[in-house]
């Protein structure tokens, strides 16, 4: 187990070392997101109330999500290294964890500067939102990088991607912004925590038929 | 055996890249794959490699996953790490025993020690080629892959890896895919043409 763990933090290391040096995806995460958030509050009718724009946030952050799974495995589509890393003896499910890991730590700096923007723009927000995003981004970062991977195969990838991600993140959305503006956040919470239980166990298990044929 | 094939096709769509291949590989074979470009050579170590999965046919291969070295087109490296970081990243994958000291030793004899600390994106293509043996060499593979070997090596690169080869010759299985036979021939114990 210590082995399979060592792997994880070693092909983790290489995503954030990789993105520290080409910053091809935290920039144009931060960038997207900030300027989605900046065309909304200009968009939005002044007595739109604040219920709307936290589905707007979500919206923007799925979105910022999907541009960052879009270059997750930009290194190993364009280099074919997936070959190289399918060949190793580690366990596959390992490059899943791995690439999910670097894909969570980004999109979570994303929101540490799209949530402090939301609520500089907007208004402020609560726990149960920091929570629901919390939450939200095991998820998308589970099925996200599943996808990913798929999409990386295919010729038609940048169509293939949101074709599969979004609906599959519609119940994410549902929900994060019910957690986020219902009275009682407490249902939600368990519904995204089941949600992340059920798809991380899939995708854990489903990886290596994904990079194998 | 360490390779039994029989009857091995591979299509891609309705192209056949490769048809009726029969194949018996020792472990102390070397197989020298010729044929013209598009003739089937890299499809071959694919599968061989685990990489494809035949259309038809047969295919056994007794070595597992991390027994096989592979070397194919692209060097499968990280063009934004190091060569040092990319062979501690495999090393680290493939379970390497003495992982410093075996890099170190790969790195000398292939003439890498120097630039170790150099982004591979600022590597020439023969550089690249020679980090991509050091890696397909790493663990010590008792199963080799080559597919063009030679190719972008200057006579410098290209000796060492005569040397390498000849070593290696007899005394673990190797399949070598290259449309220049004439310098690998003479260590062939078998030969496969391609049509």
């Amino acid at each position: 187990m210590s082995a399979y763990f060592g792997d994880v933090a070693a092909l983790a290391r290489k995503d954030l070392l990789l993105e520290l040096r080409a910053r091809d995806t935290v920039p144009a995460m931060l960038l997207f997101v900030v300027s989605a958030l900046v065309v909304f509050r200009f968009s939005l009718p002044t007595e739109a109330s604040d219920l709307a724009a936290t589905g707007l946030l979500w919206i923007a952050v799925v979105f910022t999500a999907l541009l960052g799974l879009t270059r997750a495995f930009a290194a190993e589509r364009d280099q074919r290294l997936l070959d190289g890393l399918v060949l190793a003896p580690c366990d596959r499910s390992a490059i899943w964890l791995a690439k999910g890991t670097s894909v969570l730590a980004f999109l979570v700096l994303a929101e540490a500067i799209a949530l402090p923007a939301f609520a500089l723009f907007f208004s402020p927000i609560g726990w149960e939102t920091v929570a629901a995003f919390a939450l939200a981004d095991l998820g998308i970062a589970a099925v996200g990088t599943l996808l990913a991977a798929m999409a990386a195969a295919s010729r038609a990838r940048e169509l293939l991607l949101p074709l599969l991600f979004l609906p599959l993140v519609i119940p994410i959305v549902v929900g994060g912004v019910g957690a986020s503006v219902e009275p009682d956040p407490g249902r939600y919470l368990a519904f995204l925590g089941l949600y992340d239980l059920v798809f991380a166990i899939l995708a854990w298990a489903s990886f290596e038929y994904v990079v194998t044929e | 055996m360490i390779v039994s094939a029989r009857g091995l096709e591979r299509r891609f769509g309705e192209k056949h890249a490769l048809r009726g291949v029969d194949l018996e590989l020792g472990e102390r074979d070397l197989l020298v794959v010729t044929g013209a470009n598009g003739s089937g050579k890299s499809t071959l170590l694919a599968l061989l490699a685990g990489l494809l999965a035949p259309t038809r046919g047969e295919l056994d291969v007794s070595v597992e996953r991390g027994a096989i070295g592979f070397l194919a087109h692209e060097p499968l490296v990280y063009r934004e790490l190091t060569a040092h970081e990319n062979l501690e990243l495999y090393g680290r994958l493939y379970r390497v025993p003495e992982r410093r000291e075996r890099i170190g030793m790969l790195l000398e004899r292939y003439g890498l020690w120097e630039a170790r600390h150099e982004r591979v994106s600022a590597y020439s293509r023969g550089m690249a080629q020679r980090l991509a043996l050091c890696r397909t060499l790493l663990h010590d593979p008792a199963l080799l892959l080559l597919d063009e070997p030679f190719s972008a090596l200057d006579e410098a690169g290209a000796a060492i890896l005569d040397e390498e080869l000849a070593s290696l010759a007899g005394e673990r299985a190797l399949v070598l895919a290259t449309h220049e036979p004439g310098r690998l021939i003479a260590l062939a114990t078998l030969e496969l043409a391609l049509a």
